[in-house]
């Protein structure tokens, strides 16, 4: 197979960026995506010119690393797929394909195709955890869980923490990553005690990064490789609600010391 | 070398427990003078980094990705196991020390693995008290599938996603501990070497890749958590960044590298398919649950799967092993596929597969129980492959998965280096020739939520904290070495990429240190090593420079440990004249192709000192003793 392929080129967060054309071919329709670039790559170093930069590790759609809008759609045109689990076979020969790094204000570009996530886990760092020190706990059977609410904590937790979800929000909200740890730890027993000081935590930490604010387009959720649900959303927007009629917290912070 | 591995004086039930009753401490007004340098953050590391900063100690944490929560552990499907006996089958911690041990051909430290064994439930209450979402049964209480190796249902899960989830738990742990500046957390941060002063580790150099910048850290003691080297390979399961680099570098300033040949090959991945790829896919062990693996009986065959009648279906493992079936450890069932193919019975393009068929589960059991299970391996298999395992068999192939060699470590997780620790895959670990499933994630957490925490004190509280800066000339020189090697690796500006010279060392150990070895093959990977390293150093290409992102640079440094290190990997492999688990010498075989140990000769660790560019490495022996178990010839048949 043949591609006519259309990537964006980036040489630092400071300089400008440019579109470049480049042509591949020779790709068997089992080469998978990023296989596809490798191979535009390894050509391109044999030819002196500098290799096309992206993001990848697992490839396996697990860790989150790959980062690329594909024909205007973040992680391309399959639905519940990162970009490292996509296959030429997905494509049609010859056709054009453009490549752009996530965009968004709060993800700015780094090189051609890598952009900076690191608001991510500021988000989480601001409160996406269940204060617990390492060491003996009690037995967990002791507090049964129903297992349909083990599951959605679980259709929340399954979030990669890719950022598809911003790079396709024509506002750049981070509501569905926020929402979906906010949920995860609200509907388990053990992220109660912390429950309404964690959302406010990170709502506002999310606000302070420079994303946008949620008007249900739903963009998110379509984009999501773990197809994880506008519902939570909600969620988060009641208990945000209702975390700020909640009483002053006069906890102070867990010290070991 | 001192390789006095410091096990407790005690029955071995009370090992763990007499050690901590004696063992130095450091107070808790104490710790936050300790500077402690954790590089990696997957299981072992993240657990370690905030286990530490949460008892005080003044963390600096390092990942090569852009977070912590992208290390490769996000990537382990399975489970965890831990000897909870919640089925009421027969376990206990006797039970699961058993089964490490008698898993891995035993080759492993009973003091180890017992502690492993008694911590292995310690981590399913921290991992529930930190809010991971495991699988529940009807009544709301865990629950829990089986795993290969084994006789009981002892392995928690989170869909096929346990990894993902117990990893997410850790750094959410150490996200708090960043937050409250315990923990500096260093991202996109690549360790290049490992600082000694005075024979002890006293920091790292690491280049920044974003910037290019080369500096270094200093610490009162390094530990490494920085996974397994399967990527000398080149095509494995592992994460694509995933390298030798921190330990070898550690090894080459002095520490023991233990069992290096020590190399699982996993059974049930999906079979390379085109030339041009890059990394292979696992399908969680979990599968061989309910999944039977056959070839077809008659070689040539040319029907389909679902064509072929059962009489034609060699159903090799549950013939073969009848009380285990499709559920032997994993270095069985990898070679039994590789033979099978041998015979000329593969299926697919390529002929190297097997079928992992699920047609009687999905009869049995119904379409909605067999879901639950497996539906979103089953969905991830058909995206890869464009087949469905609802109406067509997997096909399987075993691929380089994960590595039971490493950094040799005492009983305090300490390498031969003092000051330097190595946690999970890193450090030799305790799962001696072969690994069974479920169990790396459990080594891991136990390392860093438990065992590093405690026995890092007993070195600390030996040394005075706070006496070395960066300023050192031990620092400023490693900082320069280290800079001289990237404008070395920049000025060859020879004619062949990084990826097609890893390609090729790939292929070499596959084909001569892989599924099974024997000495012409590893003798010829030894002489075609050095000339695969003068190629490396005489004609690659890098384009761009070393102050700025670039990742071919990353590669080749990566690449230039690789091409060391596969020479020690021969080197062991070569020497342990035996075949043990994981580890098959052709010339060592039962009549009925099993692994036939040499224990008057090989019951020992073996333990690799660093003796000099181009020089022959040094091999020392830590004896292995029996104790709480009497050796025996592992038989998964009766």
């Amino acid at each position: 197979m043949k591609f006519r392929l259309k990537i964006w080129k980036q040489a630092s967060g400071d300089a400008p960026g440019a579109f470049s054309d480049y042509e591949v071919d020779g790709i068997s329709p089992e080469t998978s995506f990023l296989e596809m670039i490798d191979t535009l790559n390894e050509r391109l170093t044999e030819r002196g010119e500098e290799p096309v930069a992206f993001e990848s590790d697992c490839r396996e759609g697990i860790c989150g690393m790959c980062s690329m809008v594909i024909n205007g759609q973040p992680h391309g045109p399959l639905p519940g797929t990162t970009t490292c689990q996509l296959y030429m076979r997905h494509f049609d020969d010859d056709q054009p394909i453009t490549i752009e790094p996530w965009r968004s204000g709060a993800f700015p570009v780094l090189r051609d195709l890598m952009v900076d996530r690191s608001a991510f886990d500021r988000i989480l760092q601001s409160g996406g955890y269940v204060t617990v020190h390492s060491g003996p706990k009690p037995e967990p059977n002791a507090n049964p869980i129903d297992p349909e609410v083990a599951e959605e904590a679980l259709d929340a937790a399954c979030c990669i923490g890719c950022g598809a979800c911003v790079a396709a929000c024509p506002n750049s909200a981070a509501m569905l990553f926020t929402a979906a740890k906010v949920s995860h730890l609200g509907l388990l027993p053990q992220g109660q005690p912390e429950r309404w000081e964690r959302v406010q935590k990170m709502v506002e930490q999310m606000e302070k990064e420079g994303f946008g604010s949620c008007r249900n387009y739903a963009e998110c959720e379509a984009a999501c490789p773990k197809e994880i649900s506008i519902k939570f959303i909600g969620r988060l927007n009641r208990d945000y609600l209702r975390a700020l009629r909640e009483p002053i917290d006069r906890r102070g912070p867990m010290d070991s010391q | 070398m001192d390789l006095d591995a410091r096990i407790p004086e005690a029955p071995i039930e009370d090992m763990w427990s007499t050690h901590k009753d004696h063992i130095r401490l450091v107070g808790p007004r104490t710790r936050p003078n300790y500077r402690v340098i954790v590089v990696g953050t997957g299981l072992a590391g993240a657990s370690a980094a905030a286990s530490m900063a949460a008892m005080g100690y003044h963390v600096d944490a390092f990942c090569f990705q852009d977070s912590p929560r992208r290390a490769h552990s996000i990537a382990a499907q399975g489970g965890i196991n831990a000897a909870k006996d919640y089925r009421n089958d027969g376990d206990s911690v006797h039970r699961l020390f058993y089964d490490t041990q008698k898993g891995g051909d035993y080759r492993s430290r009973e003091g180890n693995v017992w502690r492993l064994a008694e911590l292995s439930a310690n981590i399913i209450d921290q991992a529930v008290a930190q809010g991971v979402p495991f699988a529940r049964e009807y009544g709301g209480l865990l629950a829990n599938r089986s795993f290969g190796g084994v006789l009981v249902e002892r392995t928690f899960y989170c869909r096929g996603e346990t990894g993902q989830q117990l990893l997410l738990g850790a750094c959410s742990a150490l996200a708090q501990q960043i937050h409250d500046n315990r923990v500096k957390m260093h991202t996109r941060s690549e360790l290049l070497d490992v600082v000694i002063v005075d024979g002890r580790a006293r920091g790292i150099v690491v280049r920044d890749l974003v910037t290019g910048e080369i500096r270094s850290h200093a610490a009162e003691a390094v530990v490494l958590a920085t996974g397994g080297y399967s990527n000398v390979y080149y095509l494995s399961t592992n994460a694509k960044g995933c390298n030798v680099t921190a330990t070898w570098r550690a090894h080459k300033r002095g520490a023991g590298f233990a069992n290096p040949c020590y190399n699982q090959i996993h059974p049930t991945c999906i079979p390379v398919s085109s030339e041009h790829q890059a990394k292979l896919t696992l399908m969680s062990e979990s599968l061989r649950n309910d999944g039977r693996i056959w070839v077809p009986k008659n070689e040539g065959e040319t029907r389909s799967p679902g064509e072929i009648p059962e009489e034609d279906r060699y159903y090799y493992l549950e013939e073969r092993y009848p009380r285990f079936g499709n559920l032997v450890p994993r270095d069985v069932a990898s070679r039994n596929a590789k033979n099978v193919c041998d015979d000329g019975l593969g299926v697919g393009p390529s002929r190297l597969g097997v079928y992992l068929d699920f047609r009687d589960a999905i009869s049995d059991n119904g379409h909605e129980v067999i879901g639950a299970r497996y539906e979103n391996l089953f969905s991830m298999y058909e995206r890869i492959t464009g087949e469905s395992p609802w109406k067509t068999p997997m096909r399987i192939f075993p691929a380089p998965h994960y590595t039971m060699g490493g950094l040799w470590v005492d009983y305090n997780l300490m390498t031969t280096l003092p000051g330097l620790f190595a946690v999970g895959e890193a450090n030799f670990s305790d799962h001696g020739a072969n690994r069974l499933g479920a169990s790396s994630m459990m080594q891991c957490l136990a390392d860093g939520y438990f065992i590093i925490p405690i026995t890092i004190g007993d070195y600390l509280s030996r040394h005075p904290h706070g006496d070395i800066d960066t300023s050192h000339a031990a620092f400023t020189d490693a900082e320069r070495e280290a800079r001289e090697r990237v404008e070395r690796l920049l000025s060859i500006n020879g004619s062949t990429t990084v990826e097609s010279l890893h390609r090729e060392l790939g292929r070499l150990m596959w084909d001569h240190c892989g599924i099974a070895r024997n000495e012409d093959g590893l003798r010829e990977a030894l002489a075609r090593i050095p000339e695969l390293r003068d190629r490396f150093w005489n004609d690659l290409r890098i384009v761009g420079s070393a102050g700025e992102i670039n990742q071919s640079l990353e590669h080749a440094g990566r690449l230039a440990d690789f091409l060391e290190f596969a020479e020690l990997m021969c080197h062991d492999a070569l020497q342990r004249d035996e075949s043990c688990g994981c580890h098959f010498r052709e010339e060592h075989q039962t009549e009925e192709g099993e692994a036939l140990r040499d224990d008057v000769n090989f019951s020992h660790v073996s333990v690799w000192e660093h003796t000099g560019e181009n020089a022959q490495p040094k091999m020392h022996e830590e004896p292995l003793s029996f104790e709480a178990l009497p050796l025996a010839q592992r038989n998964y048949k009766t």
